[in-house]
């Protein structure tokens, strides 16, 4: 079948701003949108730029707004998006040549929650241990990817690029909640900031945009709680 | 722009990672990497990290070593081998405590499963040895090592693409790197370089590889005269979804799935009456080669079914009387297999709209994993000759570097710990060659060999396109160089590849701007692709008889009298030359190799 792909395109180096090109490409239905972008660029167009690598939602290379939502282009097939399809930048985000954003902001926003495992105690010669309860209590938030699909999907972030946006609290969840770490006050303390958890709504954007179906909003919530009540649990 | 750094680690996956914790604190030390650091590839590996713990029962390293020399049918080099199957043990823990959320046992230690070629070495039975946290074993280790990396304030150049090394009185001194977001050509001038650039399963039709797989490392060093080792094994897992080559975890098996045929059949019985459907991924893919080509492929088309529904896995799970570690009989459910295994549950259902709880998954032989690659010593440093001579300054680890422990066929999880044995030891030995040792004067135009490469992809004559190139080679290396060779196709699919790199000459580059220009990388990947297909094509065809993962019609036994012995690779404008150097024995006789 024939697929038309609608491509926000925008290059910094000839263009004023952005605007749309579409391609009629021959697909299958069983294609990701991310082979069409291929072949857009390897039989029409060398120019279009994106990012990608794995091909298959793990790398998380590839975020970008496929038909008004934030998905993995390679998670995304033509049969479940029919056959005109847009394809456009994450928004919030500086948009650098086409597909490609600047993720710097998105990476230093990560790197402001302590995202590292924190734990000055002697360690054993063997492992730490902990149960099976404890290592399952954090491991919807173990899953994440850094594709900022979350982020770049929030309405308070699109409000405000200061918010640390919902990525950097699932990174910040994942350690908050897990038993062998002794820095979760000290991150609870960073997210009540004003930039910090309080610029969530429960929209739930971010939840429906995870290409990793991380309970996004509810890790948040949990992260508000334990700020409320002072307790981790 | 040019930089110092004492340390240069060309690669920002597990290896580059593990080696950046280790060389920054002792040196100054930078990682380049083409991707963000937590896009590599080492974040697809899903299924475990080999280390006998014991956690589950026991275990011992040496039977750890004794197994990867057998699934190296007899090529990995023991010493190496022995050294990381005892490093093992420490350094999972290492990753514990730095974090990494493996799954747990019922008291709390580390969960592990068994995985192909992994036994009991005194009741051949498969062992629980692949530390794993469900099925994102990578992902986790790729997390945890980045989130160190930040601790530690390690400098990242993130999407600085090496194009170049740079060598000086016979010592590396630096690299040629490309800034993508500008187009600007950096040089690093570094004491130490250490080459951990993954593998390069693009060069196949079929792979579970990263497009961004395509073996940077190895092209750079051959270009700069530095031979590739054992580049004619190569590695297809046997459990490939469909067509996509996405790959399926191993341990799915180790869960109790089984591979069928057409008449239903679990014909690994035949193959392998002991491990059955765990033993080594090589004679699985050649199992699964022979029956698709007697007709057994479902459908008579080119896949098996890879079966992993309760009801099977229980079956099977009574008839080879498995049991738990507590002599219980070996039993699951369907919430068992969603908890273990839930990203190959969400693969299944998105790439294939199939739910492998309650349907079987169709799959094909997948190129996975490059044994060969960049000579090095067990500490990572790069050996250039058949005398085990070093290149001062140039070190290589994880899947770009040959050590070589896994010799003709890797064992399932051994990739892991390749990646975090040698990526830590070469940051340490990187660290201290740079303590001892000053910064030597860079060539002059350092940048010269780079410009030269993008002047000629920016000013040909555009009469090709790199796509088809690709498409050309990856289907020629996928029939003729893959699972089971012959003298004509291993031939012809040489002839191509020559064929191939001279037309190459003819591909231009299309996107003539400076920022993110992908366009012109994907062409100069394309060079690197072809000068490993072409060496690796040249390594085979010479190699006159079987062994691991190199099959061939023609000699289809191993023959140690003559073949014990490891192949160095040059490359140079008049074609590839080979030279050979002897394995490194200490414990282990070669025996024949039956699972």
């Amino acid at each position: 079948m024939e697929v038309k792909l609608r491509i926000l395109r925008y290059n910094p180096e000839t263009d004023s701003k952005p605007h749309y090109e579409v391609y009629a490409i021959e697909a299958e239905e069983n294609d990701q949108i991310l082979d069409l972008l291929n072949r857009v660029k390897w039989y029409q167009d060398g120019t279009l730029s994106y990012r990608r690598s794995c091909a298959h939602g793990v790398c998380g290379s590839d975020a970008v707004r496929i038909n008004g939502v934030n998905r993995l282009a390679c998670k995304v097939l033509v049969k479940d998006v029919g056959r005109k399809v847009t394809v456009e930048p994450l928004l919030g985000l500086r948009v650098i040549k086409d597909l490609i954003v600047d993720m710097e902001p998105f990476f230093d926003h990560y790197k402001s929650v302590i995202p590292y495992f924190v734990n000055d105690e002697p360690a054993p010669a063997r492992e730490r241990l902990q149960s099976p309860e404890e290592r399952a209590r954090f491991d919807d938030t173990t899953k994440c990817i850094l594709c900022a699909a979350c982020t770049t999907s929030c309405p308070s972030f699109w409000a405000s690029g200061e918010y640390v946006g919902p990525a950097a609290v699932v990174q910040a969840h994942r350690f908050i909640y897990d038993s062998r770490d002794r820095a979760g006050a000290e991150r609870l303390e960073l997210l009540n900031d004003r930039v910090g958890v309080w610029r969530c709504h429960d929209i739930y954007n971010c939840t429906n945009a995870c290409p990793r179906e991380i309970e996004v909003t509810k890790a948040v919530g949990e992260v508000k709680l334990a700020i409320a009540t002072g307790r981790i649990e | 722009m040019q930089h110092q750094f004492e340390v240069v680690i060309v690669g920002g996956g597990g290896a580059g990672l593990m080696a950046a914790l280790t060389a920054s604190k002792g040196a100054s030390t930078a990682v380049l990497s083409k991707l963000y650091p937590v896009r590599s590839h080492t974040g697809a590996a899903q299924g475990g990290v080999g280390a006998a713990l014991g956690s589950e029962e026991e275990d011992r390293p040496e039977w750890h070593t004794y197994d990867t020399v057998k699934g190296s049918d007899y090529l990995g080099d023991q010493d190496a081998i022995e050294f990381m199957c005892a490093q093992a043990v420490e350094t999972v823990y290492e990753l514990e405590h730095i974090g990494l959320p493996f799954n747990r046992t019922a008291e709390g230690r580390i969960a592990q499963r068994p995985f192909g070629g992994h036994t009991n070495n005194e009741t051949g039975k498969p062992v629980r040895r692949a530390a794993y946290a469900a099925d994102r074993t990578g992902h986790m280790i790729l997390q945890t090592l980045y989130q160190q990396c930040i601790k530690q304030k390690v400098n990242f150049f993130d999407e600085f693409q090496v194009l170049d090394l740079l060598i000086s009185k016979g010592a590396a001194c630096g690299v040629i790197a490309v800034e993508l977001a500008t187009g600007e050509l950096h040089t690093f001038h570094a004491k130490a370089v250490i080459f951990a650039t993954g593998g390069w399963g693009r060069v196949w039709e079929i792979t579970s590889n990263a497009h961004s797989y395509t073996g940077d490392g190895v092209a750079v060093t051959l270009r700069r005269g530095i031979p590739a080792e054992d580049m004619e094994f190569f590695q297809f897992h046997p459990t490939g979804i469909y067509r996509m080559g996405i790959l399926i975890t191993e341990g799915v098996r180790g869960e109790g799935g089984v591979l069928v045929n057409n008449d239903g059949e679990r014909f690994m019985e035949r193959y392998a009456p002991t491990a059955k459907d765990l033993a080594s991924r090589d004679v699985i893919s050649r199992a699964m080669y022979l029956e698709m080509r007697d007709g057994r492929g479902i459908n008579g088309k080119r896949y098996l079914y890879l079966d992993v529904r309760p009801d099977t896995v229980n079956k099977y799970a009574r008839s080879d009387g498995r049991t738990w570690p507590d002599g219980s009989p070996y039993q699951i459910s369907g919430a068992d297999i969603m908890s273990k295994l839930p990203d190959i549950i969400d693969f299944c259902r998105t790439y294939m709209g199939v739910d492998p709880v309650t349907q079987p998954m169709p799959v094909q032989p997948t190129a996975h994993y490059a044994m060969g690659g960049i000579p090095t010593t067990m500490y990572g440093e790069v050996v250039i000759d058949d005398k085990n001579t070093l290149m001062p300054g140039l070190f290589a680890a994880g899947e770009t570097a040959c050590v070589s422990v896994h010799g003709a066929n890797r064992l399932g999880t051994n990739s892991l710990l390749d990646i975090i044995v040698f990526g830590k030891h070469s940051g340490l030995r990187a660290a201290e060659y740079a303590n001892q040792s000053t910064y030597l004067p860079l060539p002059a135009e350092p940048e010269g060999f780079v410009r030269e490469q993008l002047e000629a992809l920016r000013n040909a004559d555009g009469s090709e396109l790199a796509v088809d190139l690709r498409k050309e080679m990856q289907d020629i290396m996928f029939a003729d160089v893959g699972v089971f060779r012959t003298e004509e196709g291993m031939s012809a699919a040489l002839e191509k590849v020559k064929e191939l790199k001279q037309r190459f000459r003819n591909v231009r580059a299309k996107d003539p701007s400076r920022i993110f220009n992908t366009d012109i990388l994907e062409a100069w990947e394309l060079g690197c692709l072809l000068d490993l297909a072409h060496v690796t094509a040249r390594s085979a065809l010479e190699r006159k008889e079987s062994r691991g993962a190199h099959a061939r019609d023609d000699y289809p036994e191993r023959d140690d009298v003559n073949w014990l012995k490891h192949s160095l690779a040059y490359l140079d404008d008049k074609g590839v030359s080979l030279k050979y150097k002897p394995v490194t024995m200490t414990r282990f006789e070669p025996k024949k190799r039956v699972y």
